[in-house]
């Protein structure tokens, strides 16, 4: 109950990172929702799924390599402080 | 503090002008009168040595004569202006404070006019927000528009009643208030993230911008101190009364003015419309209604004991 701002960004990091850990190949094609599987209609209604999945790739995409960084800092941080 | 930065920022600079501008005496800066101008020509490499011997000596004086310390001031004050429009070019590209200033713009009539539309949505027919030429009306003028003067009020004055209703179970300490504060907070940006994603999600083609959400979800307070309050007052009863009563309000406060912005043009009047786009959106506005009183009610429960 007694959240802190340290713990939304904790929150923020966790989750961010399960999102961009979601593999295209090995795991998302299992459920038919890979890339080439659910994005197929143009029209002005793309549909829930089809949101997830650019939502789920652009994730990938975008925080790829700003989540190795505060990766990086996190582990340091937790190691020299604990 | 800043002032004696400045102070001395400025004693830095009148210093630098005297050397820069004794050591090129011969193009006859205004501030002192050219004593290199005294000897002859052929003498003028001698003549500028002296000028700057000379400006040495001037320098303990002309720090407190008017010329030099307007020119000063008038250069750091042209700084500091030029400090200030950098400041806020570069403010205004993350916080926009323009659009700020819009949600602030509200007088006593629509406070306490939106206050009681808070707690007794039911009588009220014309939900819709009146536009003026393409931007939403300010909210002085239309009491169905969002502000945020309200929600940021009910939020300081949420903390407040908290620490009060703490110190009456004994349970207070000063540490708690910024607790207090920084739980509530959070739970705020977690809704309004929520609610952006659900957003996101369905598609959904609306012209309700994030401050607005904020607006929205900063509303339940007033109905959190309300119940709050009558549970100090009266007892462990009054608080579930009201705040079952504020709950309702809320809700319906919510449906009816989600319902205009997110559903189509259809829905909103109410007639049955077909698809499942619509039966989403309905959805939508339903469990953001609805997610109003859990957090009513879970943001308060440990206050009454």
């Amino acid at each position: 109950m007694a959240f802190t701002l340290y713990s939304l960004i904790q929150t923020a990091i966790l989750c961010t990172n399960a999102v961009a850990v979601l593999h295209e190949e090995r795991f998302l094609s299992k459920f038919g929702w890979g890339v080439d599987q659910g994005v197929g209609g143009f029209g002005d209604d793309p549909g829930v799924k089809a949101q997830i999945l650019t939502l789920i790739r652009s994730v990938r995409t975008v925080m790829r390599v700003p989540l190795i960084i505060v990766n990086t800092v996190c582990i340091v941080l937790l190691l020299l402080f604990g | 503090m800043d002032y004696t930065a400045t102070q001395s920022g400025f004693r830095q600079q009148p210093n630098m002008h005297m050397g820069n501008s004794s050591m090129d005496g011969t193009d006859g800066s205004q501030l002192f009168e050219d004593t290199s101008g005294v000897a002859a020509g052929p003498q003028a490499g001698y003549s500028n040595q002296q000028a700057g011997l000379q400006a040495a000596g001037f320098s303990g004086q002309s720090l407190l004569s008017d010329p030099m310390s307007n020119l000063a001031m008038a250069y750091g004050s042209s700084l500091a202006s030029q400090g200030r429009e950098m400041v806020d070019k570069n403010l205004d590209r993350f916080i926009p404070i323009s659009k700020l200033k819009y949600y602030f713009a509200v007088d006593t009539v629509y406070v306490g006019k939106k206050l009681g539309l808070l707690v007794f949505p039911y009588m009220h027919e014309n939900w819709e927000v009146s536009y003026q030429q393409d931007t939403p009306v300010a909210p002085r003028f239309d009491v169905n528009a969002p502000d945020l003067y309200i929600p940021a009020m009910a939020f300081i004055t949420y903390i407040l009643v908290a620490g009060l209703a703490l110190g009456t179970q004994n349970k207070f300490s000063p540490e708690l208030l910024g607790v207090q504060a920084s739980s509530a907070l959070v739970w705020l940006i977690m809704e309004v993230l929520a609610v952006l994603l659900s957003l996101y999600l369905v598609t959904v083609n609306t012209d309700l911008t994030t401050i607005d959400l904020l607006a929205f979800s900063g509303y339940k307070y007033v109905g959190m101190i309300v119940g709050v309050v009558s549970g100090l007052l009266f007892g462990r009863p009054a608080y579930y009364l009201s705040l079952l009563w504020c709950c309702a309000a809320i809700f319906v406060f919510m449906i009816r003015t989600l319902r205009l912005k997110l559903l189509s043009e259809a829905a909103a009047e109410g007639r049955q419309v077909r698809g499942s786009r619509n039966q989403l959106r309905m959805y939508l506005t339903m469990s953001i209604a609805g997610a109003q009183p859990l957090f009513m009610f879970w943001l308060t429960y440990h206050l009454i004991r």
